[in-house]
């Protein structure tokens, strides 16, 4: 295993398991205000100081990444499973189906993530608790990103149902449903867990991006968009580098995934 | 010619499609936004019950979303395209005041970041340098990883045009496809064979890679027009730009569906629009190639 390989694995696997003992470093949540330290630098008891309302930014860069690194797969997995139906099923059935398929996923895929993002968000109540906007966030996320993948998917299905091994099962008279499932689906899988690895720091830096434009997460919830909703307010780049750190972090991990991602690409290559 | 007639056929329906659909997306949303019921006029203490009477008639015909639908695509087919919920404006002021400025910065966006791939992805693929290519691969990489706000951000911080932020989003997502595209032309046999009789690297270029790479990168071309529509929301937003994309951002905010919605169909038709003819002109150098 190479350098290369082993960094961003061990990088990741440290972000996700210091996120998930985030109520054990950081005992006091992430919502606890320090009045006598409003927006505080850095200091032994807030390692990375506070924010404008005094809480803790250590605590709240960690349950931030907790939920960020923790939902953007879950709504990996629900946007893999939406492209697989769709796409392997359009793919699988061929013809009309498929072409009907693909023109929906065409029309989605021909508009800006973004704008469909925020109109569909806006469709959404804003005013909803922290724990509901966070759900509300990444299920759109998952819903609204499964095009790419179900394209990728229609075409994979679609080569695998003209193969000689499906063609030799459907004359040995071995039923639709039975040909998908046993057959077919089992081949789909490399191409399913290809497109659940690329859609999760796709969806990262989509969360990022609605939590920046005040679209995301809601307060006193914390995720990387929230956390990095606070360079808004910096003058200078140098004056408090420290508030750089999500920012940091969140490169850190997305550039991890996309190594990753370009290794698995060059291997299956 | 046929199938080239038949390809703008093609695209032209599904434009059309685009609009419908959109238009009855729009209606819907209208028809059932909060407050679309309430008349204020109601609450004018000098309209006896016949006057009351007579206003909610006159919006009774409005109740049916497929009526509705119907006027309302009348009324937008004229150009009536609403009435702004949250600024009070209708909808055809506001974009006909914020287009110009959007237009101008997606254009100048667009200049720069396809100036930067080309250069960039140009040099990496003929010069075949691997500290060269590594570093522009690693540059487009990183500006990859950051969020597109972030980017906006930045050039507020560093009182950047938001252009130039426009033209950073775009640019990695370009130079990935483009040098890829580049590197593979001039590995083919006939480049290299023209390069060992020595013909000059200008008529190479222009002669053998151009027309081989170029129905691939018009299609890129047309992508990263809904790149730079999209990077609009954040730069706008963010660098203080009353362009659409910030109009589009203040009607999320204030959950303006109308203005929303129509915006929305207005970057799909112009998305759908470049894709068409990106399409289409590729289609056309493909058939002079062959």
């Amino acid at each position: 295993m190479s350098l290369r390989r082993i960094l961003p694995f061990v990088l990741l696997a440290l972000v996700l398991s210091a996120s998930v003992a985030a109520s054990w470093l950081a005992p006091a949540g992430y919502a606890k205000q320090y009045r006598e330290a409003i927006d505080a630098p850095p200091s032994r008891a807030h390692w990375l100081g506070t924010d404008e309302l005094g809480r803790d930014r250590f605590a709240r860069v960690l349950y931030g990444t907790r939920i960020s690194l923790l939902l953007a797969p879950a709504a990996a997995l629900l946007s893999t499973l939406l492209a697989a139906l769709i796409g392997g099923l359009a793919g699988y059935l061929g013809g009309t189906w498929a072409r009907m398929a693909m023109a929906v996923t065409d029309l989605f895929l021909s508009l800006p993530w973004l704008f469909l993002l925020i109109t569909a968000r806006a469709l959404m109540p804003l005013n909803v608790s922290p724990l509901v906007s966070v759900l509300v966030t990444f299920l759109l996320l998952g819903l609204l990103g499964w095009t790419a993948a179900a394209r990728v998917l229609c075409s994979s299905a679609a080569s695998v149902r003209t193969s000689d091994f499906v063609r030799q099962a459907r004359a040995s008279g071995v039923s639709g449903q039975r040909l998908f499932w046993v057959h077919v689906a089992p081949n789909l899988t490399p191409a399913l867990y290809a497109q659940f690895w690329i859609s999760i720091p796709v969806f990262i830096l989509s969360e990022a991006n609605l939590g920046i434009l005040g679209l995301g997460v809601a307060e006193p919830m914390p995720s990387w968009g929230s956390l990095l909703k606070e360079l808004e307010n910096l003058v200078s780049f140098g004056a408090e580098p420290w508030k750089f750190v999500p920012l940091v972090l969140l490169v850190l991990v997305v550039t991890s995934f996309q190594l990753l991602l370009s290794k698995q690409e060059e291997g299956t290559a | 010619m046929h199938g080239l007639r038949w390809k703008i056929a093609g695209h032209a329906l599904a434009l059309l499609a685009t609009v419908l659909v959109g238009g009855l997306l729009s209606a819907t949303m209208v028809r059932l936004a909060p407050g679309f019921d309430a008349d204020e006029r109601e609450l004018d203490p000098h309209l006896n019950a016949q006057s009351l009477q007579a206003l909610r008639e006159a919006r009774h015909h409005d109740d049916n979303i497929i009526s509705f639908y119907v006027d309302y695509m009348k009324r937008a087919a004229h150009g009536d395209l609403g009435n702004s919920l949250a600024l009070g404006q209708p909808v055809r002021t506001l974009l006909r005041q914020r287009l110009p400025l959007t237009v101008q910065l997606l254009g100048i966006g667009l200049v720069l970041s396809w100036s930067l791939t080309s250069m960039l992805a140009l040099s990496a693929a003929w010069l075949r340098l691997p500290t060269y290519d590594t570093m522009a691969t690693a540059i487009s990489g990183m500006l990859l990883c950051l969020p597109a706000a972030v980017l906006a951000l930045l050039s507020v911080l560093w009182n950047a045009p938001g252009a130039i932020a426009i033209a950073l989003i775009v640019f990695p997502h370009t130079y990935r496809y483009a040098r890829n595209l580049l590197v593979k032309a001039y590995s083919r046999p006939h480049i290299l064979a023209a390069r060992a009789k020595g013909l000059r690297e200008a008529r190479i270029l222009f002669w053998h890679v151009v027309p081989v790479v170029m129905p691939q990168m018009l299609a890129l071309a047309g992508v990263s027009v809904s790149m730079a529509i999209g990077a609009t929301i954040p730069v706008e937003a963010l660098c203080g730009l009353p362009g659409i994309g910030q109009l589009a951002w203040q009607a999320a905010l204030a959950r303006d569906l109308p203005l929303l919605v129509n915006i929305t169909i207005l970057v799909t038709l112009v998305t759908l629009l470049a894709n068409s003819s990106a399409d289409v002109i590729g289609s056309m150098f493909r058939r002079q190639e062959a």
